[in-house]
């Protein structure tokens, strides 16, 4: 398929889901209240104790939470089209001519910008309770914070066409997110953890996006881990969009 | 002239206890402007067979030439000319009609002027108008399944498959929706195939019926035709027709064809 259709039907997809997200407040606000909880009731605690790691320790906590917003969030995306699947949208719109991957990414591109934007109010958060970091850091945070929603949705969404029942997603889900969360060092740094348990969470790929962004928000760009947490990302997103699609594009009885 | 036919078409699940087969060899062939009724038992084989006519299910066997595109190699075209209406519909319950009308022509690759005039012109055209603007779910149950059957018919397709489009609705409402599907076909010359369990729906409005079961047609003809060769006469109820060529009644053996 050429280009431009694939484009205008992502709008389409995209446009049709953004709408669902603005009717719903809710929904716009729902996703950065546990972060948010963190920042203000475990972030106080972690000011004065050493975390191993230059800078303050809102630089540390504030990138593990702008990844904690994305997990949680994009990981549960596949809820929605388990409702939709029950009432039937999601078959209509396969039986039309529009493009596998726009169904796809249309809904994964509103993901990413509702939780960007969660982000930007979470970051705006912290920095009333004192966090300072470069612009481009807390950019670069951003640009992480959307491929890392991209891959998990994709994935989300993937999962759901298969599970199709809120009993075996849910679940499913939460044995993922939750050994995620712990192993990539999303609330304190693994330079802290023991060997065995440091070495463990190298096998972890969120662990490289969690200290890329921190290495982001130290003002330093030209590193290796900012090479590994961008390869890791991009590899993920690549490989997660890319099963979401075959999926869209097969998903049978 | 032929606007569906298959060949051997199948279909055969993989479950735990084995292989299922659903639908295990269907030649069918439909002429363009004719209303299909496909009538079979729960279980026969009607939504698996309708599923993979309108791409959303791979066969596992045989072929299929919709509307001059070849199911397996060309899913595009077949998706380009058909509207397809699911049992369960297949709206947003929080979105207004015209929103989902709108979305579902520019699906098709119409221009959101078009979409919108056709909105206009089907909800005139199928009594919804004044409706436009009303969230789908505060619909009754005649006015969501025509939008249904709207939402089928935005693209002006050659053939409309309407899977069991009366379930649900009130005498009144399927008298409506019968006198609706007739007059898709005098006005547009829209192929129908439609799927039911009401005998009664199939006599009034197919000018065929196929009847299915374990998977394989086991008869096919007009109502009278199938009446007269089945239970007795052009005037037998249909329904001892259907009894008699599933053999789920105490009807003559020899009557009933071998289902294998």
């Amino acid at each position: 398929m050429t280009i431009a259709p694939l484009l205008s039907d992502t709008a389409l997809i995209f446009g049709r889901y953004a709408r669902q997200t603005l009717r719903s407040k809710f929904q716009i606000l729902f996703g950065v209240l546990m972060p948010l909880l963190y920042l203000l009731f475990f972030g106080p605690l972690l000011t004065g104790m050493p975390l191993g790691s230059r800078g303050s320790s809102w630089q540390v906590l504030v990138p593990g939470l702008l990844l904690q917003l994305a997990l949680f969030g994009a990981s549960f995306a596949g809820f929605a089209v388990i409702i939709e699947s029950n009432w039937g949208v999601v078959e209509r719109m396969r039986v039309t001519p529009v493009s596998r991957l726009a169904l796809l990414l249309g809904r994964v591109l509103r993901d990413s910008a509702l939780f960007v934007f969660q982000a930007v109010l979470l970051v705006l958060a912290a920095l009333v309770m004192g966090l300072r970091a470069p612009l481009a850091g807390i950019l670069i945070g951003f640009a992480f914070v959307a491929l890392l929603t991209l891959s998990l949705a994709s994935l989300s969404y993937a999962l759901a066409m298969k599970v199709r029942t809120p009993q075996g997603f849910g679940p499913a889900i939460n044995a993922m997110a939750m050994p995620s969360m712990l192993l990539s060092g999303l609330m304190l740094p693994m330079t802290l953890a023991p060997g065995w348990l440091n070495v463990l969470s190298h096998f972890m790929p969120f662990r490289y996006l969690v200290d890329a962004v921190r290495s982001a928000y130290l003002g330093s760009y030209a590193t290796t881990t900012m090479l590994y947490g961008g390869l890791v990302a991009a590899g993920f997103a690549v490989f997660a969009v890319t099963v979401g699609t075959r999926v869209f594009r097969t998903a049978g009885a | 002239m032929a606007i569906i036919s298959t060949a051997g078409l199948a279909r055969t699940f993989r479950s735990k206890a084995g292989p299922v087969e659903a639908v295990r060899g269907i030649d069918l062939t439909v002429r363009a402007g004719e209303i299909l009724g496909f009538l079979g038992p729960n279980g026969a084989g009607k939504t698996t067979t309708l599923r993979m006519l309108t791409t959303l299910l791979p066969p596992t066997g045989g072929a299929a030439t919709v509307a001059g595109h070849d199911l397996l190699r060309d899913p595009a075209g077949v998706r380009r000319a058909c509207g397809y209406v699911a049992q369960s519909g297949g709206v947003d319950p929080n979105i207004s009609v015209r929103e989902e009308l709108v979305t579902q022509g520019r699906l098709y690759r119409l221009t959101k002027p078009q979409a919108a005039l056709r909105a206009r012109e089907l909800t005139n055209d199928l009594g919804l108008h004044g409706l436009l603007d009303r969230k789908t779910s505060t619909l009754s149950g005649g006015q969501r399944r025509r939008l249904d059957i709207a939402m089928g018919l935005m693209h002006r397709p050659e053939v409309l498959f309407l899977d069991e489009p009366t379930t649900g609705l009130d005498p009144g409402s399927r008298a409506d929706l019968w006198d609706l599907v007739r007059r898709i076909r005098a006005d547009h010359g829209t192929t129908v195939f439609l799927t039911t369990h009401y005998l009664d729906e199939a006599d009034a409005l197919a000018d065929r019926l196929v009847i299915v079961d374990k998977g394989v047609i086991v008869a096919d003809g007009t109502p009278a035709d199938l009446k007269s060769r089945y239970a007795g006469g052009p005037d037998a109820p249909l329904q001892d027709a259907f009894l008699a060529i599933t053999g789920r009644s105490a009807a003559p053996q020899d009557s009933a064809p071998v289902a294998v």
